[in-house]
Parts: structure tokens; sequence; C-alpha cells
């Protein structure tokens, strides 16, 4: 009986010890905001577009993380996105619907500039830099490509071009082998039912 | 020496450091004996803007211009990169895209020079006869400026290699004359041919960076550049520091980090230099073009090429202009028709294969090579499943394994990859040429590098477009907040007389818009 009563204490006391731990950590290492939020923007292309339906990353990714969007609406970043978003959130991934269009990048035509700063004040990252009634320029290595200056311009002198292809950044491609071929339609054929 | 050989050998304590696996790949140096040939200058020459390992160069010169030979066509752009300089005077008669030695295929924007014939020189630099005393920066200026990279293929700018720094002394020199590619020959020639030449500009380097030591490494497969390397350092007075060293010949040998291992046992870290272990490492070209450069106030405008192949009928070493067509040096040597043929740039293990001859002759370009449909084995188009024979561990150099590593390339599983070493990987090929299964590992390597490099530079890009858009949130918030504070400011002091806001309110309320105006 006595055995009983001590087990009992001894157990009941380590319980006690082990929740005073876990109370104790859990204020030591309370974290500010929500981790998964950051978690899931850092997945995000960050072209701040709006083509999710959100007036940008971070909005989306809180929606995400709050349950209230699906995986899939980032058009930018396409499948490999919307696979690394469902891998975090653990959840079956979804097709993508819309085709993300190739890397573009904004050029101002600048004899037909303005200089309204109109589209200085659409373009979420600062990639345009002018003074009002000079004429505007696209720092090319910062714009996104996301088009939002196009529509505000009152005299149209934004164009849309395909970003060049630099040798630098080419890149191999999968050997031309049998094996590789299959191993690559295995993997999107996981990809796209799973 | 078979691999349980060398380790016995080396648990023995008969072979000081040898680095792991390798392989004997058939030598081919069928060039060997041929002494170099100077070749005719072309009626064009062509010359990409970027011919080193770095940034690409600005042209400095217009179209209808008449250039001298050694005159600078293009200029350095950022620290790792070096000048272009004209192959022989002519005039510039157009700057265009043209097909380079790449595997993408794609061109680069190159300066084509119409040779007048003359071959006069542009005099500028002076030779510098008294380099002893010379200050080893002014030297180093001038590998800089004429134009110096690696020779052996990798083409790095030269210059950064010569430093004094003082938190990392150099103690040894060492001429890379190792040429472990099969057929390749140019380097053995020069060797042979050129060696006091060779030694000089060694011992250059050595007052450039302060070293006491030097070695000079030749494989065993070129007795006549190993005897004529000796005979030059038993001739020179001053030189009880520097050894000739015969290896046994085993490919890659001549991979830098691998050369250091074998001669001193240090050791080079993954992401260091050299200079790091108190060595510097230069390619016997290289070495005979500062000579030039600076005995001679010589720029870099020739190298020796190997022109060499199964299907060429006169395999050659020829001292080419830097922008020669490869097609006329072929076609110098009997080969004209390239149907059926695969041609490539450098040597059969690491070089690249092209598309066709349509290439000119740039820095790195040790060899041009013609091979038929059977020495090149096409086999590569049947690749057969592994079975874990772990021939292709043992050859790697670098210890890695490329049986795994293939795996996780080919699914994708890139962080995997990268976990497992990817990025140690030279590329040398002795994986895939090991390989029963002709698995074209290397090439799976070099996709899943690509994919990662791609995926950290879009990562990159994110990461500052975040941040971009966050710093404007938190301005777009400060000016609203600016705003809002002087307008309860006006209010305030405003209030008991009239709503209208002062006229000196308003002029400073405009003076601020557009300083964030200009503040963007
Ligand atoms: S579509 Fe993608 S890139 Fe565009 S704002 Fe939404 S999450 Fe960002
Ligand atoms: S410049 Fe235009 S397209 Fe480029 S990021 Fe800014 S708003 Fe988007
Ligand atoms: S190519 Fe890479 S993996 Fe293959 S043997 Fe060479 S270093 Fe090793
Ligand atoms: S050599 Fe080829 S077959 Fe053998 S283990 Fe390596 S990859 Fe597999």
């Amino acid at each position: 009986m006595t055995g009983l009563l001590y087990a009992l204490a001894s157990l009941g006391a380590f319980a006690l010890l082990a929740g005073l731990i876990l109370a104790i950590a859990q204020k030591a290492f309370h974290v500010e905001g929500d981790p998964m939020v950051d978690k899931i923007d850092a997945l995000l292309p960050q072209t701040q577009c709006g083509q999710c339906g959100y007036p940008g990353c971070k909005p989306y990714a809180t929606a995400v993380a709050g349950g209230e969007a699906e995986v899939n609406h980032c058009v930018p970043g396409g499948e490999r996105t919307m696979l690394q978003i469902a891998d975090l959130m653990g959840v079956e991934p979804k097709a993508v619907e819309e085709e993300a269009a190739a890397p573009r990048l904004a050029f101002v035509r600048e004899d037909e500039c303005i200089g309204c700063t109109l589209c200085i004040k659409a373009c979420p990252v600062d990639a345009i830099i002018g003074a009002p009634k000079q004429y505007h320029t696209v720092i090319a290595d910062h714009c996104t490509g996301c088009e939002l200056c196009v529509e505000p311009c009152p005299v149209d002198c934004i164009d849309m071009l395909t970003k060049p292809e630099l040798l630098e950044h080419w890149s191999w491609p999968l050997p031309d082998t049998k094996r590789s071929q299959i191993a690559h339609e295995r993997r999107e054929q996981h990809a796209g039912h799973a | 020496m078979p691999a349980t050989l060398r380790k016995l050998a080396q648990r023995l304590g008969m072979m000081a450091h040898s680095f792991p696996g390798g392989v004997h790949p058939e030598q081919h140096k069928v060039s060997g004996a041929a002494a170099i040939e100077v070749n005719e200058l072309a009626p064009v020459h062509i010359l990409p803007m970027k011919q080193h390992i770095g940034e690409a160069c600005s042209s400095l010169v217009s179209i209808g211009e008449h250039v001298l030979r050694g005159q600078k066509i293009a200029k350095s752009e950022g620290y790792v990169s070096v000048p272009i300089h004209a192959p022989t005077s002519g005039r510039v008669v157009k700057i265009e895209a043209h097909p380079i030695a790449h595997p993408s295929g794609m061109g680069m924007p190159s300066i084509f020079i119409e040779s007048d014939g003359d071959d006069a020189v542009d005099q500028t630099l002076e030779p510098i006869s008294d380099w002893q005393n010379s200050d080893p920066a002014m030297l180093r200026e001038r590998a800089r400026m004429c134009g110096l990279a690696g020779l052996g293929g990798a083409v790095f700018p030269t210059f950064i290699k010569l430093v004094r720094d003082q938190r990392f002394p150099i103690e040894t020199v060492i001429l890379n004359g190792i040429e472990c590619e099969p057929w390749l020959t140019s380097d053995h020639r020069l060797m042979t041919e050129f060696a006091s030449e060779i030694l000089t500009g060694m011992r250059m380097i050595k007052h450039m960076v302060g070293a006491t030591a030097g070695l000079i490494a030749i494989e065993d497969n070129k007795p006549e550049a190993v005897a004529a390397m000796r005979e030059a350092v038993s001739a020179t007075d001053d030189l009880n520091d520097v050894r000739v060293v015969e290896l046994p010949t085993r490919y890659p040998q001549g991979s830098e980090k691998q050369l250091i291992y074998t001669l001193t046992g240090r050791e080079v870290p993954a992401g260091k230099l050299p200079m790091h272990v108190g060595i510097i490492c230069q390619n016997v070209g290289t070495t005979k073009a500062l000579y030039d450069a600076i005995a001679l106030g010589k720029p870099l405008t020739e190298r020796v090429v190997t022109v060499s192949g199964d299907a060429l009928p006169r395999p050659a070493n020829l001292m080419a202009r830097i922008g020669t067509p490869a097609r006329l040096l072929f076609a110098r040597q009997g080969l004209e028709d390239f149907s059926g043929l695969q041609i490539v740039h450098g040597g059969p293990m690491m070089g690249e294969r092209l598309k066709g001859p349509d290439i000119p002759v740039v820095k790195s370009t040790n060899g041009l090579l013609a091979l038929s449909a059977s020495a090149m084995a096409a086999a590569h188009t049947v690749e057969q499943p592994c079975i874990r024979c772990g021939h292709c561990s043992e050859a790697c150099p670098i210890s890695l394994v490329p049986n795994l590593l293939a795996d996780q390339c080919r699914a994708d599983q890139f962080d995997k990859a990268a976990d497992y070493q990817l990025f140690d990987c030279i590329e040398c090929g002795c994986c895939s040429y090991v390989c029963p299964s002709n698995i074209p590992l290397v090439h799976y390597f070099r996709y899943g590098k690509g994919q990662i490099a791609l995926m950290r530079r879009e990562q990159a890009f994110a990461e500052a477009s975040r941040r971009r858009s966050e710093s404007r949130d938190a301005r777009i918030a400060r000016e609203k907040a600016e705003k809002a504070a002087r307008r309860s400011r006006v209010r305030k002091t405003h209030a008991p007389k009239t709503d209208a806001p002062a006229p000196a309110a308003a002029g400073n309320d405009s003076a601020a818009d557009t300083k964030t105006e200009e503040d963007r």
C-alpha cells in the first residue's frame, strides 16, 4: 500500500515539475507574430503583383496560414511554390490554375514620359526612379515584372518586355536519356495527382 | 597504379601523399613529338568580350577603327576581369554576337578584326628587364594590363593570385605542367621548347608573392619536358629551392587541389584558395605568358593550341593568335568535312562538345579535337540502371558518392544533393568514365548545380524585393504619420482664430512633399 502511495506521490511531483518547466519555457521562448505566416511568405516570389487576389505576398501568406485561402493562388510562383506551401502546411497539393508568364520587365519610353510620378506610386518595390516633370526610368535589376505600373500611366509609355536570356544564367537541362525522362514524368504525375 | 596498390603503398609510407580515386584514360598524345608551328594570320579574328572567369569586358573600339597588335580593345569591368587585346593589326569591321565554346550554343558579343597583313605592333608597353628590383604591385598591374588569365583552361584572372597578403604568406610556387587530359600536348611542347622562359616566369612569380620554394610538376609521360625543365633549372644559379617533380600519370592530377595535395600533403578546404594554405599554383602556359608580359612587354594575344583527334589527318601544336577561327586551324591540318564528327573544345574529359567548328580560339583554348563517333562512345544515350558496383565512388577524387548524387539530382532532391556535397564535385568526369551502366553522372551533377543556382538566385531576388517593398510600406506609413502630426499641429495653433490653414504652414507642407519625391 505504502509502495503505491510513494509511486503516486513521486509521479505526481514529477508531473508538477514538468508542467512548471513547460510553463516557463513557453514564456521564455514566446515568438511574436505567427511563424507560419513568415514561413509561407518566405516561399512566395515577392512580386507583390496581387494576382492571388490579395494586395501582396504577405497578405496572401496570412490568408493561407489562417486557412482562408487555398495554396494554389500565387501565379508567378507556379507549381513549385504551390508544392512547397502544401508541403509546409501538410495539406493536399492543388493544381495551379494559371500558367505563369515568362519573366518580364517594365521599360519606360523616356521621350514620351511626362514625369507624372504615377508609376512610381504604383510600383510596390520602388523599382522606378524619377522626379516630377522629369522622365522616369525602371531599374531593370529591381523590377519584378508585376505590371502594376502599366495601368496608371496616363500616356501609355510603359512597355512590358521579355527579360533577355543571359549566358551566365543558362543552366544544363536534364540528360536526354530514357531513364531521366521516365523519372521526370513519374515525378510530374505525382505532383499532378497528389 | 591500381587503387588498392596505391593505398597499400601509402600505408607503407612509400608514397607521401596521393589524392583518392582517379582514372587512367587512354593517352592519345599523338601530337607529343610535333614541334610548335606558328599558325598564319587569319583574314578575320573574332574576339568574344569575355574570355575569363568573372565579369565581361566592354568594348573600347568603334567600327571602322584601325587597331595595332597588342592594343587594348576591350576593358575590364569589375575586379575579377582582365582586358582583351587586338591579336594583329587591322580594322574593326563589326561588333556582334558570335558562337563561343559554351554548352548552351548561345552567342556572345564579339569584336571582329580584319587583318591588314602588316601585323604592326603597339609598342606602348615597355619591357621590364630589371624585374628583380621592381615593385611586386607594379608587376602585378602589368599582369592585369596584359590580360593574363589561367591558360590551363580555367582562365581565372592571373593577377588576382599574384598577391602578397600578410595574413597568408606564400611559401611555395607550384608550376602545373601535368596536362592530364588525353590528346592535349600544348603544355608538353611549351615546356620542351620554352623551358628557360618558363623558369624565368617562375622566378618572377616567386619575387611577386615572396615565396622561397618552387615545384615544377610534370607527369612521367612527358620525359622530354622533364629533361628540358631539369636542364633549365640546373643552368640557373640562384635556384637552390626549385625542384622538378615527376609524377606517375593519373587523371585528374592536373586539377589544382589534387595536385597541391599530392605534392605537399596540404588540403585546400572547400571554398578556400591555395593561397590560404601558403601555395600559389600556375599553369606553365600562363607562366610563359607572364614572362612575355613582363620581360617583353607583350600582352596576351597568342597561345599554343593542340589540334588533334582521331579524325584529324595531321595532329599538331599551333601557336595561334587569339581570335583565330577554329575552322581554319582544322583546315590547315587537313580536315574540312566535319559531318559525323564530334568537335571538342579542350580535352575529352572536361572540354565542351561543340555543335560545329565555328568558334574562335580564346584564352582558354588549350585544344581543339575532332573525334569520330566511335572514339566518343555514343553509349550515353543508353543509360542503364545503376548496379551499385561502387566504381564511381572509387574513382572520385573528392570521395563523393556519385551514384547517390545522381539519383538525387534525377529526382530533383536538390537539398539532399547539396547536403551530400554536390558543390564539391569538380566535374572531372571520372565517375561517368568508369560507370559500366553508362550513366551520364556528370551531366546530372551539372543539371543539379544549375537548378540549385537558379533557385538561389530566385530566392535572393525575392528576398531583395521583399525588403524593398517593406521599406516602401514603412516609408508610406511614416509619411502618413508625419502629415497627420503636422495637421494636428496646424489645427492646434490656428484653432482659436480660423479654420483655414496658414499660408506659412501650407508652404512647409509642399516643401516636405518635394523632399519625399526626391527621397525616392
Ligand atoms: S500572386 Fe504571388 S507574387 Fe503576386 S502578390 Fe500574390 S503571392 Fe505575391
Ligand atoms: S517597374 Fe512596374 S513592372 Fe516593374 S516592379 Fe515596378 S510596378 Fe512592377
Ligand atoms: S565528376 Fe564529380 S562526382 Fe564524378 S568523379 Fe569527378 S568529382 Fe567525383
Ligand atoms: S559506377 Fe555506375 S553502376 Fe556503378 S555504382 Fe556508380 S553509378 Fe552505379
